[in-house]
């Protein structure tokens, strides 16, 4: 430990050089402003400043790089919650709270929790990172595809019945997502599948575009002549967009617990922030006293999930450049970009390269630092764009969007795929159905499989395997007690109405709360 | 449009939607090869997430034929106007894009799209259109350098 301290201390050397320093700022600030448009993300932002390193020393590219990536994760935050908009698919979560809370006039004091929240989860995360990296790379390789599979299903499982209404629906949009993550070729085989004679498909279907379809098509089409605003229409005066004492009360342990639980994700290989934001909100929803809140505007499905989110990505990176594992799609960039500059990921990554791996980690803090500096008088700006009516901003974020789409790619086929996501997302929501389990099942949908297949391949086709080894039988069993408790919650709210129907006598049709409410 | 004001009716065709799907899919799939669980081809995964989805279809179905309902859901009417000119703006984006580069794709899409709305004139769109125009000059093209040249004859 004392080692770390002094590596630490190291890394702020080399962070706060003046040069270092100044590429930081950069990217922070290009990441944060990249990621508040609509339709790019980190993807897009790191995919178009990648070429910017080549020419680079690799510690203050990699510190660039990092930058745009935290900083479109704030920036991705404020789409997400006063547009609806995720850039990046952990926000996905963050709009099913966020953005109801805008559209009650507390979209600043949503933005206010976010920010607070993930300073304070980078802040421990990084913390975490310095104090238990060689443990925690220690319990990663511990885990196989066996255990990798469990946890992913439990995420699955967790993600998909977490949505308002009916778990079973959560379900089997779970189920799709996993199905459009299933476009493209095998790996194994080299199959192509599903692709419907598309060769653009055959290298998967676009994340960005399907998210931005499912997300932001979708609801311009369910949106359009029927809102006004997309906040309120009454003034929002500068102390609204400040939280309260009492909402930062609220928001505290929510923040504690999404905190706690990426920190705990975060060493595990083969999660991403996705299934992580997901798991929080489940979590913060499932113990909440008053779940109904949920998807309304709760202000604990902002906080939870993005303290997650954000102390998750910290302590990510360690697995990340540790064992070469990326959690997801950004990470993957991000590694890519690192093997570019010739350093391979794997555990001689810390030993070898100390002054990237801590200048790193340095950086992340004073990067948060920054962030917070810039988006704190900010907000008023992000709140004013509100005020703009509906009528003009929804044809402008269109645009965005399909440029931000064409921009990931080069490909005019994956703004044909947003409208295609856009169209089915409409339906689907019209028939009250979840969307955003259909991310987590795409994101997740080749990890799944190809993980299932190792551990029966190891198994010799046991399926038992998940139950017998020990870490992945905990995971399995948190599945089996997943459904038996939502079987039993179903079971006990229908009997309860029936009870109340039955003792009250008469009750007024529109006073009851139907079972499968959405 | 009025069957779907019930939410009964929603979710039969919800379950049945998604019967249909994982049919499909599982169909889809078994045309791939299968293999054994020892060494699944590339189509055992399709396969179970079909019949895992139809399944899960039957369910919703079921459950809709038993559950209770009450209280009547706020069902708006239809916007064919509003979804048309979306759809059609994405789809002009994507073809002029092609042909006629950037700025007409981008001075389309929102022109298109802006005319969706009941409250936008003709004018407001083509301001609002040439607004965003210029933007994606100077903040598409030439700060971040995308590839897309502006104009593209055919």
């Amino acid at each position: 430990m004392h080692q770390s301290l002094v590596d630490l201390w190291y890394g702020f050397g080399v962070a706060l050089q003046p040069h270092n320093l100044m590429w930081s700022f950069f990217g922070v600030l290009v990441g944060n402003l990249i990621g508040v448009l609509p339709g790019m993300g980190a993807l897009s932002a790191i995919s178009m400043l990648l070429p910017l390193t080549y020419t680079m020393h690799p510690v203050p590219a990699f510190l660039m790089l990092a930058g745009i990536f935290y900083g479109s994760m704030y920036g991705g935050a404020i789409g997400a919650i006063l547009l609806n908009m995720p850039s990046h698919p952990p926000h996905a979560v963050t709009c099913l709270d966020g953005y109801p809370m805008t559209r009650q006039g507390k979209g600043g004091t949503a933005l206010g929790i976010t920010m607070i929240a993930s300073f304070f989860a980078a802040s421990f995360g990084i913390t975490v990172m310095v104090f238990a990296s060689p443990l925690l790379v220690a319990a990663a390789l511990k885990f196989g595809p066996t255990e990798i599979f469990s946890i992913m299903l439990l995420g699955l499982l967790a993600g998909g019945t977490m949505a308002r209404g009916s778990p079973i629906k959560g379900v089997a949009m779970t189920v799709i997502g996993l199905l459009i993550g299933v476009v493209g070729t095998d790996v194994n085989s080299g199959t192509i599948r599903f692709a419907f004679g598309f060769p653009e498909l055959t290298d998967r279907v676009d994340l960005v575009a399907l998210a931005l379809g499912l997300f932001g098509v979708a609801d311009f089409l369910r949106s359009v002549n029927r809102m006004h605003f997309v906040g309120t229409e009454t003034k929002v005066r500068l102390r609204d967009m400040r939280p309260s004492k009492a909402e930062l009360k609220q928001a505290f342990f929510p923040m504690l617990r999404g905190t706690l639980i990426g920190t705990l994700f975060g060493a595990m290989p083969g999660t991403g922030p996705t299934i992580t934001t997901f798991i929080a909100y489940a979590f913060e929803r499932r113990i909440s006293k008053t779940p109904e809140r949920f998807g309304q505007g709760a202000l604990e499905g902002v906080a939870s999930p993005e303290a997650a989110s954000h102390s998750k990505t910290q302590v990510d990176f360690i697995p990340t450049m540790s064992l070469g594992i990326p959690g997801d799609a950004v990470m993957a960039l991000l590694l890519g970009a690192l093997m570019i500059q010739g350093i391979n990921p794997g555990p001689q990554l810390i030993s070898e390269h100390a002054d990237l791996f801590w200048g790193l980690i340095a950086s992340f803090w004073v990067g948060n630092v920054l962030l917070l500096l810039l988006n704190v008088p900010l907000i008023g700006l992000w709140v004013k764009v509100l005020q703009v009516p509906y009528r003009l901003m929804f044809p402008c974020a269109l645009f965005f969007i399909a440029v931000g789409v064409y921009s990931t790619n080069n490909s005019l086929f994956e703004v044909n795929e947003v409208l295609v996501f856009g169209i089915a997302g409409a339906i689907i929501m019209a028939l009250d159905f979840p969307i955003a389990p259909i991310l987590l099942g795409y994101v997740l949908g080749p990890l799944v499989e190809e993980n299932f297949r190792r551990a029966l391949l190891l198994s010799r086709g046991n399926l038992g395997v998940f139950f017998e080894r020990p870490i992945s039988l905990g995971f399995m069993t948190l599945c089996i007690l997943l459904v038996a408790a939502q079987i039993f919650f179903a079971i006990r709210a229908a009997r309860r109405k029936r009870r109340d129907t039955r003792d009250t006598g008469y009750r007024a049709a529109s006073e009851a709360v139907p079972l499968h409410n959405e | 449009m009025r069957a779907l004001s019930s939410k009964r009716t929603r979710d039969y065709l919800g379950g049945i939607l998604m019967i249909a799907l994982g049919m499909a899919a599982a169909l889809r799939g078994s045309a791939y090869h299968m293999g054994t669980l020892s060494r699944m081809g590339p189509g055992f995964f399709p396969v179970a997430l079909g019949v895992i989805l139809a399944l899960a279809g039957l369910a919703i179905a079921i459950g809709a034929r038993f559950t209770r309902y009450e209280g009547e859901a706020q069902v708006l009417p239809p916007e064919w106007r509003g979804w048309f000119c979306i759809c059609a703006s994405i789809v002009a984006f994507v073809v002029l894009g092609k042909y006629g580069g950037l700025l007409p794709a981008t001075f389309a899409i929102v022109f298109i799209a802006a005319l969706g709305d009941r409250d936008n004139t003709l004018m407001s769109a083509a301001m609002l259109a040439l607004a965003c125009a210029t933007v994606c000059v100077v903040v598409f093209w030439w700060a971040l350098q995308i590839q897309f040249p502006l104009f593209q004859w055919g």
